[in-house]
């Protein structure tokens, strides 16, 4: 069935048949090259065709009146997304920001942003008439005493997770299928922002309730705040206020930007993100039919539309599922922070693995001379290898277009294999960093396999630089060896 | 290093290697792509399928029941009620989802269209704007001028804008080493209680601080450790009399890689094979010997862990600091005391 012909509808029965059979190739040389012009639209509902008026017709047409929706909703619905599992990563990412926004609205609404001391007073027997503070103690309630909250706590606390996990792959999913290249590098540029600022936001995050865990965490941005050449101290002092754990004042400084300043930031920048899709139109796999000039998939109404809605749906539905039965950050069990102490096994969402990986992998390098402390140690580990990273991150545009010498705009999305040494080149990369991740983890490596840690940080600093170079080669024949095969 | 050399060959190679094969690549792009460009690949489908419909139908009032269920769950407490509402919750939105989903594959029409890709570039307006752009400057001689002018204004005015942030924190000055330890503090327990120097055994360690601080003050705990006199090599400088009596030693609990707590204690339980003992951080495993100053001896720490002198009161056996700590607590930051390291 050719869409022509079936979308016709009553208004023209006797539509003209498009030249050749439906579905029979279209040889005639006499057929402009040009592509065959889309079906005439579905049209308004002009009064007097017979068609009972339906509410559907008088809000577009209130709206319509109004603003000018009716075109506008017209292209909307018409608009068409290319079908491929792998373009509904960053549907889900963007379903888990909905999520968290909701659930973070109802969590803000009990959190008090206080390190002003208080005495616990409630269920919880283990810290009964402890001092604890404020933020920590609303925190509690909110999980123990609200019959909710530790639902939506849990539920937002997964999100996190998943929304920069989504990222991540996402991004992936971008790299390998040279989704980055003009004119989407701009839209790469924003996802890169996009994924610092969620990475900032879900340690400001984790950090507000003032448990030990949060403690702990504070006390390493502290330590490499305070790294940064020169100036560090200054700056340290800047944003905690004073010495570590910082001003009384410090859970605010978190509060407003968890809840505000990063998540307006990271709205207004998925806006951008959204609006530069549609301006550019979804980019496509190379397939039959399927140009430059062309988008060929689902529109969004009504099929994709009810798929997606039901993505933010299963999205939401297995994020309250995690929420539900799988425990995540057990504040109470952690206790309230105190500078004096630490615990072994304290590990941090998982998207600080890496940060944590650079900073134990490194070795006890500390440039100093003069009397002067130049370059403390952290700032290696936890400033300088994010930098760098990221900074490979932005550049991934205009390293292709100089190493590819290719400079125009693509819609068309490559297959990894078709370009070896690109998907060579950043398996390599991703390779190291996801390295430096698991060294991250190595203390539970050494817990849950008994694998010495010194051996295993020394194994890994060895492999920061084999096994980037042994990617780089494996990929490339991969890519070779599935290219000959099709 | 022949083999480094041979590493930047072949380097050097791929890199020269791929922007020939994307050379290659892109003028076979040039061509028709595969499959022709007279594939219509449009096709619209109408399911008519009345099971999907009763089985979205089932789903929507799967969603609403759980739906009623969450508000039940909430209004009669439960055991376990923050695992009921999840999965009620979570049902809710699943079935949902595979309705929607259900209907959107097998109940609606499934068409695959066609779009053109609007072009968006326009080389004319971008000319036009350019021009109108240097337009608006005409008849301006004096650009320097107003150039340099405006760049004190971006400059003074920027900087009235970031000034507030200065009262965000105080200054540095010495506030990291004024710890409250001086000659004489009491070394005290989390409730305030004093420390005997008989309260240290060998082979575990004691977190004390000093009497009447904060528990916020980062300046304020120690680790207290007791090693046989013999085995210490502390520093030059150190005494052994001032700076562990009886083998007591303390050291400030804060790591001077990142500020955690210095909370492990590694000590060997059959010293033949086992390593010496050894205080170690357990966020990156800074590993300090005890022995010999807090020595960093491995992890990524730059620095020792600054030692508190100590002195033991003949008359109670209280432990009380012999002055103040060695070098700068924690972090490392410009001018950092490193302790004569």
């Amino acid at each position: 069935m050719i869409g022509r012909a079936r979308r016709a509808n009553a208004a023209t029965p006797a539509a003209k048949a498009p030249s050749g059979a439906p579905g029979a190739p279209r040889a005639n040389a006499a057929t402009p090259a040009a592509p065959p012009a889309p079906p005439p639209l579905r049209p308004g509902a002009p009064p007097g065709d017979g068609r009972v008026p339906r509410a559907g017709d008088a809000t577009v047409g209130w709206l319509d009146e109004r603003v000018g929706a009716g075109r506008l909703a017209r292209a909307a619905m018409r608009y068409v997304f290319p079908e491929h599992w792998s373009f509904l990563l960053g549907e889900i990412a963007l379903y888990a920001f909905v999520v968290l926004i909701a659930t973070g609205t109802y969590l803000a609404l009990f959190f008090e942003s206080s390190t002003a001391e208080t005495t616990y007073v409630g269920p919880y027997a283990p810290l009964q008439g402890q001092t604890v503070s404020v933020a920590y103690n609303s925190v509690l309630r909110l999980s123990i005493d609200n019959p909710v909250g530790l639902l939506m706590r849990q539920t937002h606390h997964w999100a996190a997770l998943v929304f920069v996990a989504a990222i991540v792959v996402h991004l992936l999913r971008i790299f390998f299928t040279g989704a980055f290249r003009k004119p989407r590098d701009i839209n790469w540029m924003i996802g890169v922002t996009i994924v610092t600022l969620a990475v900032l936001e879900g340690f400001a995050g984790y950090s507000m309730p003032d448990d030990l865990l949060s403690g702990m965490g504070l006390a390493i941005a502290y330590g490499v705040a305070m790294s940064i050449p020169i100036l560090g101290a200054n700056l340290a002092f800047l944003i905690w206020g004073g010495e570590l754990p910082g001003a009384n004042d410090f859970v605010s400084r978190l509060f407003i930007a968890h809840v505000f300043v990063i998540p307006a930031l990271l709205a207004l920048l998925i806006v951008a993100h959204l609006a530069i899709i549609v301006r550019h139109h979804h980019a496509q796999f190379r397939e039959p039919g399927n140009r430059e000039d062309n988008v060929v998939g689902a529109p969004l109404w009504p099929a994709y539309a009810l798929r997606s809605l039901g993505l933010l749906c299963a999205v939401a539905g297995v994020l309250l599922l995690l929420g539900g039965l799988v425990q995540i950050n057990p504040v109470w069990q952690w206790g309230p922070y105190n500078p004096a102490i630490g615990t072994n096994g304290a590990q941090p969402d998982w998207y600080l693995g890496w940060l944590i990986g650079a900073l134990r992998m490194m070795p006890a390098l500390e440039i100093h001379f003069w009397g002067h402390t130049w370059v403390p140690n952290p700032f290696f580990g936890g400033a300088l290898f994010p930098l760098v990273v990221f900074a490979v991150l932005y550049a991934i545009p205009s390293l292709d277009r100089r190493l590819r010498r290719d400079h125009r705009a693509h819609h068309l999305l490559d297959r990894p294999r078709d370009v070896p040494r690109r998907t060579a080149l950043g398996a390599s990369f991703f390779s190291a960093v996801a390295l430096v991740f698991v060294a991250g983890s190595a203390d539970r490596i050494l817990i849950t396999f008994g694998m010495g840690y010194t051996t295993q940080i020394w194994i890994a600093r060895v492999a920061f630089f084999v096994i980037p170079a042994i990617v780089y080669l494996v990929t490339v024949r991969i890519c070779r060896e599935l290219r000959r095969l099709g | 290093m022949r083999s480094l050399g041979r590493m930047l060959g072949f380097v050097l190679a791929a890199i020269l290697g791929w922007r020939r094969s994307a050379q290659r690549h892109a003028e076979e792009l040039e061509g028709i792509p595969p499959g022709g460009r007279d594939v219509d690949p449009r096709r619209r489908h109408v399911p008519a399928d009345p099971r999907a419909e009763l089985l979205v139908a089932l789903l929507l009032l799967l969603t609403g029941a759980c739906g009623v269920a969450v508000v039940v769950l909430l209004i009669v407490e439960v055991a376990n009620g923050t695992q009921w509402l999840g999965l009620a919750f979570g049902l809710g939105f699943g079935a949902l989802a595979a309705a929607l989903i259900v209907a959107g594959k097998r109940v609606v029409p499934q068409e695959l269209a066609v779009e053109e890709r609007p072009k968006f570039t326009d080389p004319e307006a971008v000319n036009e704007t350019v021009e109108m752009v240097r337009e608006g400057g005409e008849g301006i001689s004096r650009r320097g001028l107003l150039a340099g002018a405006a760049g004190v204004a971006a400059v003074g005015i920027g900087g009235a804008l970031i000034a507030p942030a200065a009262s965000l924190g105080p200054n540095v000055a010495n506030r990291i080493d004024d710890t409250p330890w001086r000659r004489g503090t009491r070394v005290v327990d989390a409730r305030g209680r004093a420390i005997l120097a008989a309260d240290v055994v060998q082979g575990t360690f004691v977190t004390g601080y000093a009497e009447g601080a904060s528990v916020r003050d980062v300046g304020s705990p120690i680790v207290l450790v007791r090693l046989d006199p013999s085995v210490l090599r502390l520093p030059a400088g150190r005494p052994l009399a001032e700076w562990a009596p009886q083998g007591l030693l303390a050291y400030s609990k804060i790591c001077t890689h990142a500020a955690c707590a210095i909370s492990l204690y590694r000590y060997p339980s059959f010293r033949a094979t086992q390593p010496r003992p050894a205080l170690v951080c357990p966020c990156h495993y800074s590993t300090f010997d005890p022995a010999r100053g807090a020595k960093v001896i491995f992890g990524p720490a730059g620095r020792s862990l600054p030692q508190l002198p100590l002195a033991i009161d003949a008359a109670t056996g209280e432990l009380r600091a012999n002055g103040g700590f060695s070098g700068s607590i924690g972090p490392a930051w410009l001018d950092v005391d490193r302790g004569g390291q």
